[in-house]
């Protein structure tokens, strides 16, 4: 018999998947992943709301994730047209190589 | 699972949002003036630089009169506890009126800013407005769902602005490290919601107070969501360990935004985090959860903001590039204005409005400089300043008075803020003293690569056969450099107006101590 999903479950889910979108942004060198990384750190703060709504029965957590789902996509359609001009004037979006400032 | 709500509840709600509505007029006016300077572009066939600029500051100027009348507002939450109107945001209003009215000026001046053939400038001036608004909105709300959209709101606009260049490769590159540095803060800083949110059961800041008060929660995961919500307030202001994005990005971005952001959405994020922290996590030694004093963020803020001063000092000094260095005296700014924001009472409050008003005037009035000098001569490199002290007479004086400001020496206005600082934090206790001794240290390191710009500028002769002859920066590029070092100095002779102003403003609604 599995036991029943409760609130821990939920939590532990988002715990993982915000270790491995930190994970994801501390090792990756390609910029898109980068912001897959970022992505799946915002996922995990939704998982989170949702799970704390839900067991709390009021509305303010799903108001929440709704508010973060949106600004999410705004903030990657910005990200992802810097990542296109980078492209265009670095013809990479390898971050090690998007270097030409140093002190 | 949810109820619906009866059609009085929604009558209800209806008329405090439309009751609200005259307490919300700067935000209004700033939200009319994006949308006019958006169309005054596309209308503007004939490509008149002055027209957007001119339309922006009137805009600037109407909004300024609207928040001189919120100080007869009742001081109270708006729009069902989302947004607050108390003398601690209207101070931060006129901050940021300030900063935007004087990067729309310096934009106008800049090289940077170039027309492309043909083309109108875009969103610019647009999103300089919108920023404004997106700091109005963070200096006021008090709900985290408010203080997530406001600072989004000022992040994505600064995303775009510091990648504004888009031929230039520093300009991307500094637009790539802000976008990324940028969204991963805002991440952990949504994550720590979350968890506040689960703790709590509230999104108001008020009621999280209340609730904090009323129950006990496990201090650890309560000391795990305030760490990574202040790593979300921490890369806005920019102090260690969120500052890895400040050298790069103020380097890269055009220099009238590296003005404004390193002025406006600084001041911003020291307005929230103050909110923040003053209400939600309050710091009383009567109240239940003790056992979260073991380790409480003022003690975090006393050991970051001694990191920022002696990293920022420290690393300046190996800097040649005059945008690079004054990153790093950003990073040690925002060290300096903490130790401001922890001693969290009235006294510590009216030290950090004054210290971050005095910080705009004196910071932009060197970025202005900066970006005349670099308008002559095309290099932002301090070696390239040899002999300017002859060749911009007006330029090189006032550069000189806005670091000997930066510094802390008197009689300039940023002698008087930290000065306060500093007998802020000898007016909490004997504790607090070391941390005034380590920012007066600090301060004596930061004089030695200041004063490597006029070392430069007028003890060095330029090498090599130059033509001799002197820069002319304009009437109007001269009149606004001699403004700015004017109150500079007047302010540091007589500064008991802006001091009451800030005296004035230190009350933030829902916070208790004193």
């Amino acid at each position: 018999m599995l036991p029943e999903i409760g609130l821990n479950h939920y939590l532990i889910i988002s715990a993982i998947l915000f270790s491995l979108g930190l994970f994801g942004v501390m090792t990756r060198k390609n910029a898109v992943v980068v912001l897959m990384g970022v992505e799946l750190i915002l996922n995990a703060a939704n998982i989170n709301l949702l799970a704390f709504g839900k067991y709390n029965g009021s509305m303010q957590g799903i108001m929440f994730s709704l508010f973060v789902i949106v600004l999410a996509a705004a903030e990657a359609a910005v990200a992802l047209a810097i990542i296109i001009n980078i492209y265009n004037t670095f013809k990479t979006v390898d971050l090690s190589e998007v270097d030409t400032m140093k002190e | 699972m949810f109820q619906q709500p009866s059609e009085s509840e929604i009558q209800e709600i209806i008329t405090a949002l439309t009751q609200a509505v005259p307490a919300f007029l700067p935000e209004i006016a700033i939200s009319v003036l994006f949308l006019v300077v958006l169309m005054v572009d596309v209308f503007n066939l004939k490509n008149n630089k002055l027209l957007l600029p001119v339309v922006s500051i009137i805009g600037f100027v109407i909004t300024l009169f609207l928040v001189v009348g919120q100080h007869s507002l009742p001081h109270e939450e708006i729009f069902l506890g989302m947004y607050a109107v108390d003398p601690f945001a209207i101070f931060f209003k006129y901050l940021f009126l300030a900063s935007g009215i004087l990067a729309v000026l310096i934009s106008m001046d800049s090289n940077e800013i170039t027309y492309p053939e043909g083309r109108s400038i875009g969103e610019y001036y647009a999103l300089i407005v919108a920023m404004v608004l997106g700091m109005f909105l963070m200096a006021s709300s008090t709900d985290l769902v408010m203080m997530l959209v406001a600072v989004e709101m000022v992040s994505i606009t600064s995303y775009i602005l510091a990648g504004y260049n888009k031929t230039s490769v520093q300009s991307s590159e500094a637009a790539l490290k802000y976008v990324i540095y940028g969204s991963v803060s805002t991440g952990f800083m949504i994550y720590g919601f979350s968890i506040l949110y689960g703790l709590t059961g509230q999104t108001n800041i008020f009621e999280i107070q209340a609730f904090l008060q009323q129950n006990d929660v496990d201090s650890l995961t309560l000391m795990l969501s305030a760490l990574l919500i202040l790593g979300g307030f921490g890369y806005k202001v920019g102090f260690v360990p969120f500052h890895f994005w400040s050298p790069d990005v103020y380097e890269g971005a055009p220099t009238p935004i590296t003005a404004y952001l390193s002025v406006g959405s600084k001041a911003a994020g020291f307005a929230i985090l103050m909110r923040f922290f003053r209400v939600a996590i309050p710091l009383d030694e009567s109240a239940s959860y003790e056992s979260f004093l073991t380790l409480d963020w003022v003690t975090i803020l006393a050991a970051v903001s001694v990191a920022s001063m002696v990293l920022g000092n420290v690393v300046a000094i190996w800097q040649s590039n005059v945008k690079r260095l004054l990153a790093y005296s950003s990073i040690a700014h925002a060290g300096y204005i903490l130790l401001g924001v922890l001693v969290a009472d009235d006294l510590g409050t009216q030290a950090t409005l004054f210290y971050l008003a005095a910080y705009t005037i004196m910071n932009v009035g060197v970025f202005y400089v900066v970006i005349l000098i670099s308008n002559q001569i095309g290099s932002e490199n301090v070696e390239d300043y040899r002999g300017l002290g002859k060749r911009m007479p007006l330029a090189a004086a006032s550069l000189t008075i806005f670091l000997v400001s930066l510094v802390g020496l008197p009689p300039t206005v940023g002698f008087i803020g930290k000065l306060m600082i500093f007998s802020a934090l000898l007016n909490k206790g004997v504790v607090f003293i070391w941390l005034a001794v380590i920012g007066v240290l600090t301060s004596v390191v930061s004089l030695y690569y200041y004063f490597k710009i006029p070392l430069y500028m007028y003890l060095k002769e330029p090498d090599g056969v130059e033509e001799d002859r002197d820069f002319e920066v304009g009437v109007l590029a001269n009149s606004l450099v001699a403004f700015l070092m004017i109150v500079t100095v007047v302010f540091g002779l007589y500064f008991t107006p802006l001091s009451a102003l800030a005296k004035e403003s230190v009350y933030i609604l829902g916070s208790f101590l004193q």
